[in-house]
């Protein structure tokens, strides 16, 4: 019942600004997909032109084997749950819930509306206005008016954002809980990623119009293909490095007069100039000169500059002979002895855990520039 | 800053001290006094004499003064005399806040929503006949409408009226007066309402299998409810007391109670006109409130 959404070549041109760029996106049926960018990124009008709100400037939308990209919103089997949720404030939460079925004259909505609400668990809520609700309780009126439907594709425009964190969460885990028991494909747009982290099996990254990367949350932090991604999705340590040669499946890469090694596998870039990434939380920490390196990856001569305690782990700024500063977190397992200021230490890490970019993009690119 | 600003938000609300407190009701007090006033010297004292003067013998004269008799049988002789132009008035004000709200509704529904950049430009429009006086406006719709006018000659060139045909001192030519006069009344409170609409909600309708008509009819029309229900009451009520639209541009068959009225204040038959006033008020108060509970705006906002 179910098919595949895809999106064929797909672009947005507003006066004077192309918000999406010749977009190709293939959405598997009943999978929790989302799309994470920052503000304009282009995420919420290619939401917008799934549900039909937007016409697109070129391109096709296929719902397995329909084109709908011609469709009026009303003719699509696509249903959205809007940002700020978008209830109608003169019909109480039962006949908001109802809307989509009397409409399509669906007989008997009433039984079926009760079960949508009990799903939400606003059972007794039917009667009330959506004003006299709170907000978390208006993002599950949204979640039932729509789901009720039983579209083929639904469609989220930043459902949590109007959310505090604590609500938030427990939303992210009832979003997942929801979608897998209905079993419908669900497209989420979000400028949160670790709310796109916990919730989707599949993550595109936009930035300007165009789609960065795509995979599972996993694949993309672990091995992030633009310096956008590798910023975007939590933090990255990006350093300036030489591609000099290889060994067996490793390319070997000079890090300003020091040689560490990348596995092959891991390098988007084979020579020349490159950034060579590593993620805080896999670099560690030892004191000056104590570790051999056995296998492992070292530079050494680097000095703590700044330390802050945050109670699961800890943070630590290491600078490095040439002035570059490294984020390293340290989990507070209690295993490991802390540093304080000052300590001369060296950084050391695992082959496998660092990634090789291309030098020509921009190291700060999707470094914290969300709202 | 912020540190400065939270704490003078702190120091204000704690319980700031009594002396304070008293000081703040009396400056409210203190502002509702000219007003107040106002209403008072203005309003409350007219509308006491108006009653008073309705419950004035018929039989005295301006020069012989007025006796207060507590006459209740003025409203019954007076609806006895004049039910034809007080029905005509209330149908004629029926007929126009139709009108309006037909020509209105689409007007304000194309500011609000479609007018883009011409938006402003467009209200601008809509409240400018009010740079010229009423009378003035009337008076121009009797030339328009008269006889030798180019719209009567068009017409009748045309062939949609007959050669003695005429527009002038009609009922239409009335009715007609008075919906160009409150059109502006009508659309103001409908641009109002249909503007603060979350675009969203069209949006929603359209997302949940509601065609354009039906998004209009489910999601547009309740939610401008307040501004329809504004617009026909600023409309209705002076429309049902006007008498220069019926004065100008009708004859004695198109009269209106506020024709009546008029005359008979002139004409010093002060305790007539008067139980016609208060009988107009009463009738208009009457329907007013029986519209508003049962259009139930009160739930709309």
């Amino acid at each position: 019942m179910t098919s595949d959404l895809v999106l064929t070549g797909i672009s947005k041109q507003f006066a004077g600004h192309r918000a999406v760029d010749n977009l190709d996106l293939t959405v598997p049926a009943g999978t929790f997909f989302a799309l994470l960018g920052p503000s304009g990124c282009g995420k919420t009008t290619t939401l917008r032109m799934i549900a039909g709100l937007e016409e697109p400037t070129t391109g096709s939308i296929r719902l397995g084997d329909d084109e709908i990209s011609g469709l009026r919103p009303y003719k699509r089997p696509v249903n959205t749950v809007f940002q700020n949720y978008a209830l109608f404030p003169h019909l109480d939460i039962f006949e908001n819930v109802a809307f989509g079925l009397k409409r399509r004259k669906v007989k008997d909505y009433q039984p079926k509306v009760e079960e949508m609400l009990g799903l939400v668990e606003l059972k007794d809520y039917g009667k009330r206005r959506p004003a006299q609700l709170s907000g978390g309780q208006q993002q599950r009126v949204a979640l039932a008016r729509a789901l009720i439907n039983r579209p083929q594709v639904l469609l989220l425009d930043e459902p949590l954002g109007a959310l505090d964190l604590k609500l938030r969460r427990q939303m992210q885990l009832e979003l997942k809980r929801i979608q897998t028991e209905v079993g419908i494909t669900f497209v989420h747009v979000t400028h949160d990623q670790e709310e796109a982290m916990t919730m989707a099996d599949t993550i595109a990254v936009m930035n300007r119009g165009l789609i960065e990367q795509l995979g599972s949350p996993a694949e993309l932090y672990d091995l992030p293909a633009t310096t956008f991604v590798a910023n975007f999705l939590g933090q990255s340590n990006l350093i300036r490095a030489k591609i000099i040669g290889q060994s067996g499946e490793d390319l070997v890469v000079d890090v300003h007069g020091r040689k560490v090694i990348v596995p092959l596998a891991r390098c988007r870039v084979t020579e020349g100039e490159v950034w060579l990434g590593i993620r805080p939380e896999k670099v560690f920490l030892a004191p000056a000169d104590s570790e051999d390196g056995d296998g492992s990856n070292q530079l050494r001569g680097a000095v703590v500059t700044d330390v802050s305690y945050v109670g699961v782990s800890t943070q630590y700024l290491a600078r490095l002979p040439w002035g570059q500063e490294l984020t390293v977190f340290e989990q507070n397992t209690g295993a490991r002895e802390a540093f304080s200021a000052g300590d001369a230490v060296d950084l050391h890490w695992r082959p496998a855990h660092s990634f090789l970019l291309d030098a020509a993009q921009d190291a700060l690119a999707g470094v914290e520039d969300v709202d | 800053m912020s540190a400065v600003g939270q704490l003078g938000a702190a120091s204000q609300s704690a319980a700031p001290p009594p002396v304070e407190r008293s000081g703040r009701r009396m400056t409210a007090y203190l502002l509702l006094l000219p007003g107040g006033l106002w209403l008072l010297l203005f309003f409350v004292v007219p509308l006491v004499s108006l009653l008073a003067a309705s419950l004035y013998d018929p039989n005295g004269s301006i020069e012989n003064g007025f006796s207060m008799t507590w006459h209740w049988q003025n409203f019954g002789t007076t609806m006895a005399d004049y039910w034809r132009p007080f029905g005509r008035s209330l149908w004629y004000a029926l007929l126009t806040t139709a009108f309006c709200l037909l020509l209105g509704y689409p007007l304000a529904y194309a500011i609000a929503m479609r007018a883009g950049r011409w938006k402003n430009l467009m209200l601008a429009l809509v409240i400018a006949p009010f740079f010229t006086s009423f009378l003035i406006r009337t008076l121009s719709w009797k030339m328009l409408l008269s006889d030798n006018g180019f719209v009567v000659d068009a017409l009748q060139w045309l062939r949609i009226l007959g050669p003695d045909g005429r527009l002038l001192a009609t009922t239409a030519a009335v009715v007609t007066g008075l919906t160009y006069n409150f059109l502006p009344f009508m659309v103001l409170p409908l641009y109002a309402s249909l503007e603060k609409i979350d675009r969203r909600l069209i949006e929603a309708g359209g997302d949940l299998f509601a065609g354009p008509v039906t998004t209009f009819r489910t999601v547009t029309l309740p939610l401008s409810m307040p501004g329809v229900v504004a617009g026909t009451l600023l409309t209705f009520i002076p429309a049902a007391g006007d008498y220069i639209n019926a004065q100008l541009l009708g004859t004695p068959k198109q009269r209106m109670i506020g024709n009546d009225i008029q005359r008979l204040f002139a004409a010093g038959a002060y305790p007539t006109a008067a139980a016609l006033s208060v009988t107009l008020m009463a009738a208009i108060v009457v329907l007013v409130l029986i519209y508003v509970r049962r259009s139930g705006t009160e739930e709309l906002v």
